[in-house]
């Protein structure tokens, strides 16, 4: 979804430019790296970037050589471009990114009990590299991992879970939200999983007590999710805590409506 | 190591109580794990007899064979005799003339193997222990030679040592970037591994251009990255170190290869993979004693993971939970026959830096470390959790983190970058972060000389209130019906609920039968070392 921000917190006029020490100066720093041994043609050529990005005149005010081949600048100067915030476009998350701790508080005053994710990757995927950065406690990207959450029951099967484990194993467990991840993708097998796999849930529980099925990988399209059935589709770059965001978002919302 | 004047006054009675405890918490943990064993370390036996390669899908021989001969034997015990018995007995019935066409042919299924007896098995156990020595001595050897190159290269001019990683997923990218880091200053490099190689439960093979976040860790790579670094040595004139991980599923492969490859640094924590990976606990105390024989035998230094406990709980309120762990790994590893040397015991400076006092805080906990054991290269981790993407303040802060290893006399320092949680190091941050490090150690690099807290200061007095703190959970542990186990279980050691009977790898356990073998762990025990390891488990003190 596209919105414009809101005008009430922009300063009158919607055109500005950075500010360094005085209105309008448009002021900017800038540090870089290019491969070439440190000389006066090198400080050259970081003031011609820096021109070509908007900066006139460049400032290069440090440049160090980083061994033999390549040299650091860090470059100051006025930019000649102009910004429009009432032309900004900002694409909002359907959900609000939340702390472990805020996720955990939101779990325990919405459904007063521990919400159970059951994980796993299915067919004959060993790959589980995607749902142990996801789940694990060692978590990815500098995020822990959903067993991190004091409110998560987390229960990780692993790798080549048929369907009719995971389906088995959600019912046992009471789930509310089943995560499987799908690396391997030769002849769309990430595609033709996916679908098995949200049948069946369809089948076997009745449309109002179905857990919320959520599938990942490196290789999915994030807009497929009707298609295959599922409730949300995460691709590469995905960490924890978007997961978690996005499963107490849907939950307690499910519950709260 | 160099050995600081004693600055916070701890009570040696309290510290010894400390020790003790560990010890009582340990024991049993080991008598567990001389009682199993696990298919992992049938399989690095395997490896230090000399079979290696992959079958043409990837599956290394060692797993092949290994699987065959526990599924043959299954009906008799499975993997509870070990593999040594019923794979030498093959050979000398003359099955294949060496172990790579015995694992071809076992996993062919044209051998059949069994449990031999009497006569046949004393023939076994010789020839499998004959094998075994080869790669023992192999490790011996690349002992001898580190020792040679550090001396004629020469050793890292100062302390701590620079500790840099190199993280692209490609070894041949890997080694220009682990050269240029070393010329830039950087004294150990570290190869971080693929994601979730951990929980792989077979060493990959060959030379690796695809990884996740990192760079699997393969015999091929090890010896690359070495070749590359015994290179960049000679050029620079000062040895340089290198660090993998012996931890996950394989740990006592990995450590063989390391020993084998001569590698320098491990990562080897006692309870990593079973809190944070969900490895199975007895599998990985077997395999973590295991490794830790080699590592010790091998003049490896290892590298404990306390710094994951603080990266997941507040590090003021579980500073206790790192003292407590640090004592934990120490028993472990002296008990494995590991030195104070060999021992980079880790901790991090994690406080949010809002907190009033902060610093003071972590140089309490720095130097409880350092004075808790003196003789060992403590392991400096820097700042994670508290990086914002704010680089400027991500370097100041990284500066003080500095600071305090300089302070608190750090063995090995792993180098912060200020672009933490923002992107790989760039080739920029790297220089960056070394010239704040530089910069420390220049100007205040001798401020240790100056520094003493006062005795019922602050500092002081934080320190005993952690190390009282890590005497209670001790305590707590024993009171469980059995120990450090329970505790795992109940969740003692922070949010994680790990059983015995739960967790990865689990299938490959085995309690050791009354004919079980082991020409490995034999040689690794041989009485010169296990005197050795009795001492100094039993009396640290006495033993510096």
């Amino acid at each position: 979804m596209n919105v414009e921000t809101g005008a009430e917190r922009l300063p009158q006029s919607p055109i500005i430019r950075p500010y360094g020490d005085t209105t309008g100066d448009g002021m900017v720093q800038l540090s870089f790296t290019l491969p070439i041994p440190h000389s006066k043609v090198a400080e050259g050529a970081a003031a011609q970037l820096a021109n070509k990005m908007g900066m006139e005149p460049a400032l290069v005010v440090h440049a160090r050589p980083m061994g033999p081949d390549f040299t650091f600048f860090v470059v100051y100067g006025p930019v000649n471009h102009l910004v429009d915030t009432s032309k900004v476009e900002v694409v909002e998350r359907d959900y609000p990114l939340l702390t472990p701790k805020e996720a955990n508080a939101a779990i325990k005053s919405t459904l007063r009990r521990r919400l159970v994710v059951v994980g796993g990757c299915i067919g004959t995927d060993a790959h589980t590299v995607g749902i142990d950065a996801i789940l694990n406690i060692k978590g990815f990207a500098g995020e822990k991992g959903l067993e991190y959450y004091r409110e998560l029951k987390v229960v990780n099967l692993g790798a080549q879970v048929s369907v009719p484990q995971l389906v088995e194993r959600a019912r046992v467990e009471n789930a509310d939200a089943v995560l499987v991840s799908q690396v391997v993708t030769q002849r769309d097998a990430h595609l033709l999983n996916t679908r098995e796999m949200s049948a069946a849930f369809r089948e076997s529980y009745p449309s109002d007590k179905r857990p919320l099925l959520v599938v990942g990988g490196p290789r999915f399209d994030e807009s497929m999710a009707d298609e295959l059935g599922v409730d949300r589709v995460f691709s590469r770059g995905t960490t924890p805590g978007e997961v978690a965001s996005f499963l107490v978002h849907r939950l307690t919302e499910r519950r709260a409506g | 190591m160099s050995r600081p004047v004693k600055k916070l006054d701890l009570d040696p009675a309290t510290v010894r109580q400390a020790r003790a405890l560990a010890r009582r918490v340990g024991r049993p943990i080991v008598g567990l794990a001389r009682k199993h064993t696990t298919i992992a370390v049938e399989r690095a036996t395997l490896r230090l007899a000399g079979l290696a390669g992959a079958d043409a899908e990837g599956t290394p021989w060692v797993n092949r064979l290994a699987d065959v001969v526990r599924a043959d034997l299954d009906e008799h015990g499975g993997l509870g005799h070990g593999v040594a018995l019923p794979v030498w007995d093959a050979l000398l019935r003359g099955e294949a003339d060496d172990l790579g066409t015995l694992a071809q042919k076992a996993s062919a299924g044209s051998i059949r193997f069994r449990l031999p007896e009497g006569r046949d098995a004393a023939r076994a156990r010789a020839a499998s222990r004959k094998q075994v020595a080869t790669g023992i001595r192999r490790i011996d050897a690349r002992r001898r030679e580190r020792d040679r190159l550090v001396k004629r290269i020469g050793d890292a001019p100062r302390q701590p040592w620079i500790y840099l990683i190199v993280a692209t997923g490609d070894i041949y990218e890997d080694i220009p970037q682990a050269q240029q880091a070393a010329r830039e200053g950087a004294d150990v490099i570290a190869v971080i591994r693929s994601t979730g190689q951990s929980l792989l439960d077979y060493v990959p093979e060959g030379a690796t251009r695809e990884g996740f976040a990192g760079t699997y860790a393969t015999q091929e790579n090890f010896r690359l990255m070495r070749a590359a670094l015994d290179e960049t040595s000679r050029e620079l004139g000062r040895y340089i170190r290198l660090t993998n991980y012996a931890s996950g599923l394989c740990m006592p492969e990995i450590a063989a290869l390391a020993g084998m490859e001569r590698l320098d640094m491990m990562l080897n924590d006692s309870m990593y993979g079973i809190l944070f990976r969900d490895i199975n606990p007895i599998r990985t105390f077997v395999d973590q004693r295991f490794s830790r024989q080699i590592h010790a035998r091998a003049g490896i230094i290892i590298n404990t993971g306390e710094d994951n406990y603080l990266t997941t709980a507040d590090a003021v309120e579980a500073a206790h939970t790192v003292t407590t762990s640090q004592l934990l790994n120490e028993y472990f590893a002296k008990e494995a026959g590991l030195e104070d040397w060999q021992l980079g015991l880790g901790h991090a400076f994690e406080i949010d830096p809002d907190l009033p006092d902060s610093f003071r805080l972590e140089l309490a906990h720095a130097l409880l470390a350092r004075e808790l054991f003196p003789a060992a290269p403590l392991k400096w981790m820097p700042p994670t959790r508290h990086m914002t993407g704010d680089v400027f303040k991500g370097n100041l802060l990284d500066g003080f983190f500095n600071l305090a290893g300089a302070l608190t006399g750090q063995g090995i320092l792993l180098v912060g970058m200020m672009t933490e949680a923002v992107v790989t190091p760039w080739l920029s941050d790297r220089d960056l972060a070394l010239q704040n490090v530089r910069y420390v150690m220049n100007a205040a690099g001798n401020l240790h000389e100056d520094f003493r807290p006062a005795p019922d200061g602050f500092i002081a007095t934080r320190a005993r209130r952690v190390l009282g703190e890590s005497i209670e959970l001790l305590d707590l542990i024993l009171e469980h019906e059995n120990g450090l186990l329970d505790a795992i279980a109940d969740g003692t050691f922070g949010l994680m609920k790990r059983p015995p009977d739960g967790g990865r790898g689990l299938d490959g356990v085995a309690r050791k039968s009354s004919a079980y073998y082991n020409p490995a762990t034999e040689l690794l025990e041989s009485p010169v070392v296990q005197e050795r390891a009795k001492r100094a488990s039993r009396d640290p003190e006495a033993a510096r």
